[in-house]
């Protein structure tokens, strides 16, 4: 017995490395950003001193940190439109209605942007959305004439980033929806038929209840990365114009290392972590609940 | 969810579905639309794999043209300003990362389920807690930190810092697979007298085989496009990764935007091939990425 729990003890060199790298690199950085939030420092003062609430009532009193928010919320919104309800669309048209041959093919063309690095979509759009670019070149075929900068201009330079962000990740979603709609018994289906179901009623009494789990978690997963958006920013507008299509994530990266101003970019720090934990936790409660149902 | 199951479901699906499909106007006007939206979704691709190869002229005086001649030289200039580097320097932390996590991660799902360590609950309890965590909010203390352990602008901390966020997700994936591995070929090991690490190299870790290839295609996906901890922890050039290189490429061509584009294009590739060729792996990977 005491052989046995001696062996097992020994266990715990193997899951060292986890827990050290954890440790190390997760967990203690983000405790310490708590603590950081409540100091000011820079780099011609580079030891923290303690500020209480200060850097608090100073990111909560910015008009930009709101513009974040605000660009954040927008991004969730539009993103859980497109990836979630018009992804399980495409994918039950696609598994629905399309021939073999045809679906496998789109299929795989709607995720090919999605493996490609947030960089060169970026980057791409940035010509795309120019006043001599594709877009208007396009709307100039159906007889619209547009010389807007898209990124350029206040009004619509978040938006184009969405709508870009859209373009990259629908595919994506609509693969996963697919997959839950393939794991759907075929019996379902048939019985529809014979209940004489059309299309939409089956679409909506057999297929939408039956992905409900995919349905539920990719809202959360979307959600949740709504609040991280960085790169998708940094890589078209970088924030602007006059800080117009900031998200939460590129002002604590400007704040930080382009202001000089640790503690206000911790401040936005402690901001996404509540977003995104709470997104987590719910992922969490949720998949608790399904095994309670199972 | 096994595989195989999967596409038998897929098959029978697929022959209920055939029975009842006419070719009905609405169909045909659904399969339009949905070729159309294809066409939408490639062609920016498209555009800027033909646009590598334009002059700056044609690619704004002429948006839909093909180039009056196929610039080869704009690919090469691309390669020659250095996109080779950050791809090199993009598949060093991609491999390096992969191969850490997944040992790590095997390492812990090992004494979690089979060595079945004292105080297990927690541990487990420990490590998955770091699902919600996320890069950004550690990013300036982690910019101290790395200042202090002289891992700042090197590929080794980059490495380091992948492989510590993704053990979470990585060590949930693996372990999730092994409670569902036989427990006869463990007995018969223990019963050989084989220790603890033979049994891990000999017994558990080739049966996990399925599972850690969509771990490392998981890790592939991340790694290969992170962008946050790249930006922030490298400060030379010839360090660079691909997604915070082709921003400093963009600088410094500035106006060359064909060289920019081919930059781009031969960027894109190795993502997209090995889609295309592993799709049935990627599929999997990324649905098992989403927890049962």
């Amino acid at each position: 017995m005491k052989r046995q729990l001696a062996r097992r003890s020994v266990g715990y060199l193997w899951i060292l490395p986890a827990l050290v790298l954890l440790l190390v690199f997760v967990y203690y950085p983000i405790v310490e950003n708590f603590r950081l939030s409540l100091y000011s420092w820079n780099a011609f003062r580079p030891v923290p001193k303690f500020v209480g609430l200060n850097n608090y009532n100073r990111v909560f009193a910015d008009p930009v940190f709101w513009t974040a928010i605000v660009n954040n919320i927008w991004y969730a919104v539009v993103s859980v439109a497109f990836q979630v309800g018009i992804a399980l669309v495409l994918a039950a048209l696609l598994e629905g209605v399309v021939a073999p041959r045809l679906r496998g093919f789109l299929r795989t063309v709607y995720f090919i942007p999605a493996t490609i690095s947030i960089t060169i979509v970026g980057l791409l759009f940035r010509i795309i959305y120019q006043p001599e670019g594709l877009l208007n070149a396009f709307l100039g075929l159906f007889g619209v004439e547009s010389t807007r900068a898209w990124l350029g201009e206040q009004e619509t330079a978040i938006g184009s980033v969405i709508a870009m962000s859209q373009w990259q990740n629908l595919g994506y979603t609509t693969m996963l929806f697919v997959v839950a709609i393939q794991r759907i018994p075929k019996e379902y289906y048939e019985a529809a038929l014979v209940d004489g179901a059309g299309a939409v009623r089956t679409f909506f009494s057999v297929t939408v209840p039956l992905v409900r789990e995919m349905t539920t978690l990719l809202m959360i997963v979307t959600i949740s990365g709504a609040f991280l958006v960085f790169n998708e920013i940094m890589a078209t507008t970088q924030g602007g114009p006059n800080n117009s299509s900031q998200v939460l994530g590129t002002w604590l990266y400007q704040s930080a290392f382009k202001n000089d101003d640790m503690g206000y970019a911790t401040v936005v720090a402690v901001v996404i972590f509540v977003f995104t934990f709470t997104a987590a936790m719910l992922q969490l409660a949720y998949s608790r609940l399904r095994r309670v149902e199972q | 969810m096994s595989v195989t199951k999967l596409s038998a479901d897929v098959a029978a699906s697929r022959a209920v579905r055939g029975r009842r499909a006419k070719v009905t106007p609405l169909r045909v006007l659904i399969g339009a639309l949905l070729t159309a939206l294809a066409v939408v979704v490639l062609y920016p691709l498209l555009w800027m794999a033909i646009s590598g190869f334009k002059t700056n002229a044609e690619l704004f005086g002429d948006a839909w043209g093909l180039p009056a001649q196929w610039r080869f030289s704009n690919y090469v200039q691309a390669w020659d300003y250095g996109v080779v580097h950050y791809i090199v320097n993009s598949l060093i932390v991609t491999v390096g990362s992969i191969l850490l996590v997944t040992l790590v991660s095997s390492f812990a799902a090992f004494a979690l389920v089979q060595v079945r360590i004292p105080l297990g609950q927690p541990m487990l309890m420990l490590i998955l807690g770091g699902l919600m965590l996320s890069e950004t909010v550690a990013l300036v203390p982690l910019f101290r930190i790395l200042r202090s352990l002289d891992l700042y602008n090197t590929l080794i901390g980059i490495i380091i810092l992948y492989t510590a966020f993704r053990i979470p997700f990585t060590t949930f994936l693996i372990r999730a697979y092994m409670i569902d591995l036989p427990t006869e070929l463990r007995d018969a090991a223990i019963v050989d007298g084989a220790s603890l690490w033979q049994m891990f190299w000999r017994v558990t870790l080739p049966l996990c085989y399925p599972i850690l290839i969509s771990a490392a295609i998981l890790q592939a996906l991340f790694s290969w496009n992170e962008f946050v901890f790249a930006l922030v922890f490298i400060k030379d050039d010839a360090l660079k990764t691909m997604p915070v290189g082709l921003m400093a490429l963009q600088s410094k061509l500035t106006t060359n935007w064909p060289v920019v584009f081919a930059g781009l294009t031969i960027s894109a590739i190795p993502m997209v091939l090995a889609f295309l060729f592993g799709q049935r792996h990627f599929v999997r990977g990324i649905t098992e990425g989403l927890g049962k």
